[in-house]
């Protein structure tokens, strides 16, 4: 479960040392796109020895690898892929480099005989991988779809909005694809680092159509993102509410009962119960069961 | 001889006991300079020199309001260089790169000792290497109106830079080409020095409201500039965009509500950092969100501070310089933002603002185990700053706050032990850093109001492992023992000593 994924560009050692710090769900350490030609050499062995270094961080550790159509791909994954990371992103994924790429990871987790089981996010940024997302979410290792809405657009050859009608369709598709197989819909970055505003209505759009996270391109932007990929206050408050009569209910042998006038059934039930795993989780209830 | 926190005190000067020791001692005060019926006009620098036979061994006083863009400093500097004078004192509220000129009279032997709040940059480098050589003895804002009031900083000539002066003698910062707003630091040396001659570049028929008194005045040069806009004020100051900066900020803001600082008539000061603007923005959003309006800030003021009086985040400002622009122009016309002298400010002895602060957010360019802080030198010792208001505000305040990364250029802020000690612990409540926060354990009314919150709350010497987790031990550098320096507490004892450096 993941609200906030934060891009850190691989040869940059300061933002690598503080990626830490700015209570992101997962960070990303690209070796790609914000990597230069000249420089993929470098920030290769930079996230490599940082991830040697570096212990106790407590979110999701990503590494962006270049894409499998790159020469580069096969040295990423054997200096990065380790325990001390959690998840590989995949470029321009599609079923076939999905596959291949779970083969790869089988054998450098068996050479080096590593205890965790290595993840994969795909990012869908070409037209091919939006008509390909309900295989691509059944792939080995799949734990989530991350929309690249960049190169998206430049493969449908339309200008990107901060509206965003040009990427409704594969938003949709991603959200429901990976709701059928319970994992998480992530938004693209919202790429106007200055415009706040316009970040949370995105993000709040996104959620709205059943995305569950986005990731971010500059610090700044996690704050509110964590706080729109949240259940709202008063969401959590109803949902208590179901959770403690829904309790009252079970001890009388009732399925179904009344709240505010209204039935409580089963989806109801589950839809609560999904809204107070998240606000546990996120810690937005006190003790006391207040909500924070 | 050693003060009350184990350092080092040269024999000529008085060991620090603690922060309130102050309250165990009377206010001691000379008699105010006899007033003036009027001034005489000077025809130059080199005629001030002469009509007040300027000589070998006196103590000469400056202000700072001019900041990097300050040309009488360094114009008098010429004169004392020309005339070869000897073993001159220099008292300037603060010394910025731009005086480097001072660095040829200390190895000339034109001046000898140095009393200041402030210094960096080549001056600041010369004094670590040893070029006085007498002492430099640096004050806090409020300790150095208290030196001067009690005759322990004797000065002979105040030579004060007055953007414009009056027909009577009247100075202010707020109009004239050089504005500079309020000249706070000016006002002791103007009421007690022997001699005061303000040397302007705009005279006018008359000032409605002057800050300095004509009165005091005994002469008034006229000169082309007495400074460089450029370098009085910058242009604006601004939020910073630092990412870190910013989370520390946010953690600040969240501490601050969580300690129940933000409440209807709160009075806060910051400095005019990014991060400590950045504090004020995040304020400033809960102030708005709560429906609240504060009391009053204070200290030096930014267009940030002047922003928030105009939408009535606040009843007043209390300023004592001003650090850009826009409150230049604020302090001339909002009757709401008032000036105030460096002794209202932060004197102990007098009836002083910082003392009504409810939270100060301030800097530290070290930080200790025993809440020390550092931010007069660098972690080899060099002098890079002062206290400025730094010690002033930490004890005035209800809480005191600073703000800093964990660590810097691959350096952890907190040591073991601080390089030298500028504000002592028993005043330093709490730290926030970007992986943390400590809380003073003296504080235990604060430890006990966050211990069922979700803020990250360390001890620090965890933080310190935390830190080293990271950089490594670095190794304990081993001062020199001879002394250049002095840093004097607000109350006139001394709470370390300034050692030379390679």
């Amino acid at each position: 479960m993941r609200r906030s994924l934060l891009f850190i560009p691989g040869n940059n050692p300061a933002m690598l040392q503080n990626s830490d710090v700015f209570g992101s769900d997962a960070v990303i350490f690209d070796l790609e796109d914000a990597v230069s030609v000249t420089e993929k050499d470098s920030a290769r062995t930079l996230v490599g020895e940082f991830l040697k270094q570096t212990h106790d961080m407590p979110m999701e550790i990503v590494v962006r690898i270049n894409g499998l159509d790159t020469q580069y791909y096969p040295e990423d994954l054997e200096t990065v892929v380790s325990d001390k990371i959690d998840t590989i992103m995949l470029p321009k994924a599609n079923v076939e480099y999905l596959n291949q790429l779970d083969k790869l990871l089988t054998k450098i987790e068996k050479d080096k005989k590593m205890t965790k089981k290595t993840g994969v996010l795909p990012i869908i940024e070409l037209a091919s991988s939006v008509l390909e997302i309900n295989e691509i979410v059944r792939c080995p290792r799949v734990n989530g779809v991350l929309l690249g809405a960049e190169d998206l657009s430049s493969d449908l050859e339309v200008e990107r909005t901060k509206t965003g009608n040009e990427i409704l369709l594969p938003r949709m598709q991603i959200a429901y694809a990976c709701a059928a197989l319970k994992i998480d819909a992530i938004d693209t970055p919202f790429t106007d680092t200055n415009d706040m505003e316009g970040l949370e209505h995105d993000c709040r759009f996104v959620s709205n159509l059943g995305m569950n996270a986005k990731a971010a391109i500059h610090p700044n932007q996690i704050p509110t993102i964590n706080s729109v990929f949240v259940p709202t206050a008063k969401a959590i408050n109803w949902a208590l509410r179901v959770e403690a009569a829904s309790r009252q209910a079970a001890e009388k042998g009732l399925g179904v009962f009344s709240l505010d006038g209204k039935m409580v059934d089963k989806p109801v039930i589950m839809r609560a119960q999904k809204i107070l795993l998240k606000a546990r989780r996120y810690n937005l209830i006190d003790d006391n069961g207040g909500v924070l | 001889m050693k003060n009350s926190i184990g350092r080092f005190v040269p024999q000529q000067f008085k060991p620090f006991v603690s922060s309130s020791d102050y309250n165990n001692h009377k206010r001691k005060l000379i008699d105010e300079k006899k007033r003036t019926d009027g001034f005489t006009m000077l025809q130059s620098v080199s005629d001030m020199f002469d009509k007040l036979n300027i000589t070998d061994g006196m103590t000469l006083s400056f202000h700072h309001h001019l900041r990097n863009g300050d040309f009488v400093l360094n114009a008098v500097a010429e004169e004392i260089k020309r005339r070869d004078i000897k073993n001159l004192k220099l008292a300037p509220s603060s010394i910025f790169p731009s005086n480097a000129i001072l660095v040829e009279l200390m190895e000339n032997g034109n001046v000898t000792d140095i009393y200041t709040d402030y210094v960096n940059g080549p001056v600041a480098e010369a004094i670590s290497k040893g070029k006085l050589k007498g002492m430099c003895v640096m004050h806090t804002h409020g300790g150095r109106p208290m030196a001067i009031e009690s005759g322990e900083l004797h000065i002979d000539v105040a030579i004060l830079a007055t953007p414009t002066v009056d027909a009577k003698g009247n100075g202010t910062g707020f109009i004239g080409k050089s504005a500079c707003g309020s000249m706070g630091y000016a006002e002791s040396d103007l009421r007690y020095a022997d001699k005061v001659v303000l040397v302007t570049d705009n005279m006018v028929d008359s000032i409605e409201s002057p800050q300095l008194d004509g009165s005091y005045v005994d002469y008034v040069l006229k000169v082309d500039a007495i400074g460089d806009p450029n370098g009085i004020v910058s242009g604006t100051t601004r939020i910073t965009k630092d990412p870190v900066g910013l989370k520390i900020a946010r953690d600040t803001t969240a501490l601050l509500d969580e300690l129940g600082m933000i409440k209807e008539g709160l009075s806060m000061q910051t400095g005019a950092g990014g991060t400590s603007l950045a504090v004020a923005y995040y304020v400033k959003q809960r102030m708005l969100e709560k429906g609240i309006r504060g009391s009053f800030a204070s200290g030096g003021i930014t267009g940030y501070f002047t922003d928030m009086l105009e939408e009535n985040l606040f009843d007043e400002l209390f300023d004592v310089q001003c650090f850009d622009l826009k409150a230049v122009q604020s302090i001339g016309k909002n009757p709401r933002h008032h000036a105030m002298s460096g002794s209202r400010y932060a004197n102990p002895f007098d009836d002083n603002v910082v003392d009504k602060l409810d939270f100060v957010i301030l800097g530290a360019t070290e930080i200790d185990l025993d809440f020390n802080v550092n931010v007069t030198t660098d972690s080899h010792g060099k002098i890079m700053g002062g206290s400025g208001g730094h010690s002033d505000t930490a004890h005035g305040a209800k809480v005191t706050v600073i703000t800093t990364n964990l660590i810097k250029s691959r350096l952890p802020i907190i040591k073991e032990k601080v390089t030298t000690v500028t504000t002592p612990g028993e005043d330093v409540d709490v730290l926030v850093t970007e992986r943390g926060i400590a809380i003073n354990p003296r504080r235990t009314d604060l430890l006990e109001k966050v211990k069922n919150s979700k803020l990250p709350v360390f001890t620090m010497q965890q933080l310190l492992e935390k830190a080293h987790s990271i950089t490594g031990q670095p190794d304990t550098l081993k001062l020199s023992d001879q002394p250049v320096g002095v840093v004097v507490y607000r109350d006139g004892t001394v709470i370390d000593t300034l050692y030379k450096t390679n």
